[in-house]
């Protein structure tokens, strides 16, 4: 326990310490709200967004997609980065408990996520007059279910892939697939055919359902939580099987 | 006293290629034993295995009387250990490396002692991409201690370092035999082995060719000596008779007298007798080096092939 906790103290630090990735954390909420909000603007449309303004509708969205960010793309360069330089090795002679690893990693980037979180909640509801969350209460359990789950994504992908280049492309890959199928980006109403199912086999799909149920005032979304908890078991599993340190 | 380290028969291969054919070899307490060999010998996959980091597929190997096969978590807890192609984060300062590998042991040695006892107390605050060759491997040395290890695995750890920063590691390893610790060095330098290890084995494609004490392996495998002076007598060659000389060559003034045994002192009666008193008489004795490229010399050969 002392270990994990110098650990995520000793990351987070590490974290701080490299300028590249905190503008990146902070800067990619406010570029995605500016860019999205930008276009899409905030007027109801009849037959889009679930009947609510666009800026309603994707502020949960916009979480579930930063939360997707931090873990699939920043968590796997890191976890290969490691395994690469040796850096696991260095750990594992030590008896550094696997668990210790992958566990600080997503204990930081939840953390990190919380941050990103309140700065595009912030803006969105001061610069862009988004109604706020019907239930605050809801959205946490939701915020954290969402961001467990993409950071234990994020772990699978480091464990799986060789390299941290390979890990990186693949977490990019997988990210953008995502902000174009999973309702951050396109509204559903528009992904009709083949679109319309893939979408389905997006996890950030089932993050938004669970995040914009809270903040639009539908309730908790069983189905979708359901769904994004199997996904988050089935990526953990494969990472305590195939968690290699070298 | 039971040996800290034993191996019996150990093998391993990676697929096809067979890294250790059949090691056998034991370590005492308080040693610094040496696994002595050219690169691809199979020495770290030996320490390796050793730790558990591998899994040996036959053999029977005990560390501390654990076994690393199953035990490894606990052993490695127990161990101190410097890798080869290992590393830190590049912006982890010094500090923060120690602090967080002491939280892994219960009971772990002050930090601070050891950074300044390792030469790292004015380097606390340095990020571990800015440290040198000398002060990394330093700083591993003080992380292989830090959980009060009763053996250090030290592998290669003077590659790559400049001559000034190797004798500093020299004495690192002396220091650390000095408090108790039992030492395992791997190298391929013939000096370092001869310098430091009170007894080594040298490996060769996987099977240990030679054990023993270095002056123990130069009597055994290269006893020849070589005695040198110069002098104007003209003929030398009574010098066959002394016992043990096999060879006298001669080179304008200079002398050299090859033989077995105690040459030099033999070979100074018999000019003494003769009226010849050298200034400058002196013996050479082959290095492990000689040793080493004898045992394993058919290696060379065939790369050149």
């Amino acid at each position: 326990m002392t270990t994990l906790r110098k650990m995520v103290a000793v990351e987070l630090k590490l974290f701080l310490r490299e300028p590249l990735t905190v503008v990146f954390a902070l800067a990619l909420p406010l570029i995605t709200l500016f860019v999205l909000g930008g276009v899409f603007g905030n007027t109801p449309e009849a037959g889009f967004y679930a009947g609510v303004g666009a800026m309603d509708f994707y502020t949960p969205a916009y979480i579930g997609l930063v939360l997707a960010s931090i873990g699939v793309i920043s968590i796997p360069a890191h976890l290969a980065g490691n395994r690469e330089r040796g850096v696991l090795r260095r750990f594992r002679a030590s008896s550094v408990p696997a668990a210790v690893v992958v566990g600080s990693e997503v204990a930081v980037s939840l953390l990190i996520a919380l941050v990103s979180g309140v700065v595009l909640v912030a803006c969105a509801l001061v610069m862009y007059g988004a109604a706020p969350p019907q239930s605050a209460w809801l959205l946490m359990p939701a915020f954290l279910l969402s961001g467990l789950v993409f950071a234990t994504l994020g772990a699978m992908l480091g464990t799986l892939l060789p390299t941290a280049r390979a890990a990186q492309a693949a977490g990019m890959l997988l990210w953008f697939v995502m902000l174009f199928l999973g309702g951050a980006g396109p509204p559903p109403e528009v992904l009709t055919g083949a679109l319309g199912w893939l979408r389905h086999g997006v996890p950030l799909t089932y993050s938004v359902g669970v995040l914009q149920g809270p903040w639009l005032g539908t309730g908790w979304n069983w189905a979708d939580a359901g769904i994004l908890a199997a996904i988050g078991l089935a990526a953990a599993l494969v990472t305590a099987l195939r968690f290699r340190w070298e | 006293m039971p040996a800290v380290v034993s191996v019996e028969h150990l093998h391993k291969a990676y697929g096809p290629v067979v890294a250790v054919e059949d090691v056998s070899f034991a370590v005492e307490d308080g040693e610094i034993f040496g696994l002595l060999g050219p690169n691809g010998a199979g020495k770290t996959t030996i320490v390796e295995c050793l730790q558990g980091l591998r899994r040996a597929d036959g053999g029977t190997l005990r560390v501390l009387g654990l076994d690393p096969q199953t035990q490894g978590r606990e052993l490695r807890g127990r161990v101190g250990s410097q890798l080869q192609e290992s590393a830190l984060p590049d912006r982890i300062r010094v500090w923060e490396a120690l602090d967080l590998f002491a939280s892994l042991t219960p009971g772990a040695a002050d930090w601070r002692m050891l950074m300044e006892q390792w030469g790292l107390a004015g380097k606390g605050k340095a990020s571990f991409a800015s440290l040198s060759g000398g002060q990394r491997q330093r700083l591993f040395v003080a992380l292989a201690l830090v959980n009060e290890p009763q053996v250090v695995f030290l592998d290669e750890m003077t590659t790559g370092l400049d001559p000034a920063a190797r004798r500093v590691a020299w004495e690192l390893v002396e220091a650390i035999r000095a408090r108790g610790t039992t030492v395992v060095l791997v190298t391929h330098f013939m000096d370092e082995a001869e310098r430091l290890c009170d007894r080594l084995a040298v490996v060769d494609r996987g099977r240990v060719v030679a054990a023993g004490s270095p002056p123990g392996l130069i009597d055994l495998h290269a006893p020849q000596r070589l005695v040198r002076f110069s002098t104007t007598a003209p003929d030398c060659d009574f010098l066959y008779r002394v016992p043990g000389v096999e060879a006298v060559t001669r080179r304008g003034e200079s002398v050299e007298v090859a033989g077995t045994g105690p040459v030099l002192a033999l070979v100074a009666a018999a000019l003494v007798e003769r009226g010849i008193v050298p200034a400058d008489l002196r013996a050479e004795r082959a290095t492990l080096e000689e040793v080493f490229l004898r045992l394993t010399s058919h290696r060379a050969g065939e790369e050149e092939a």
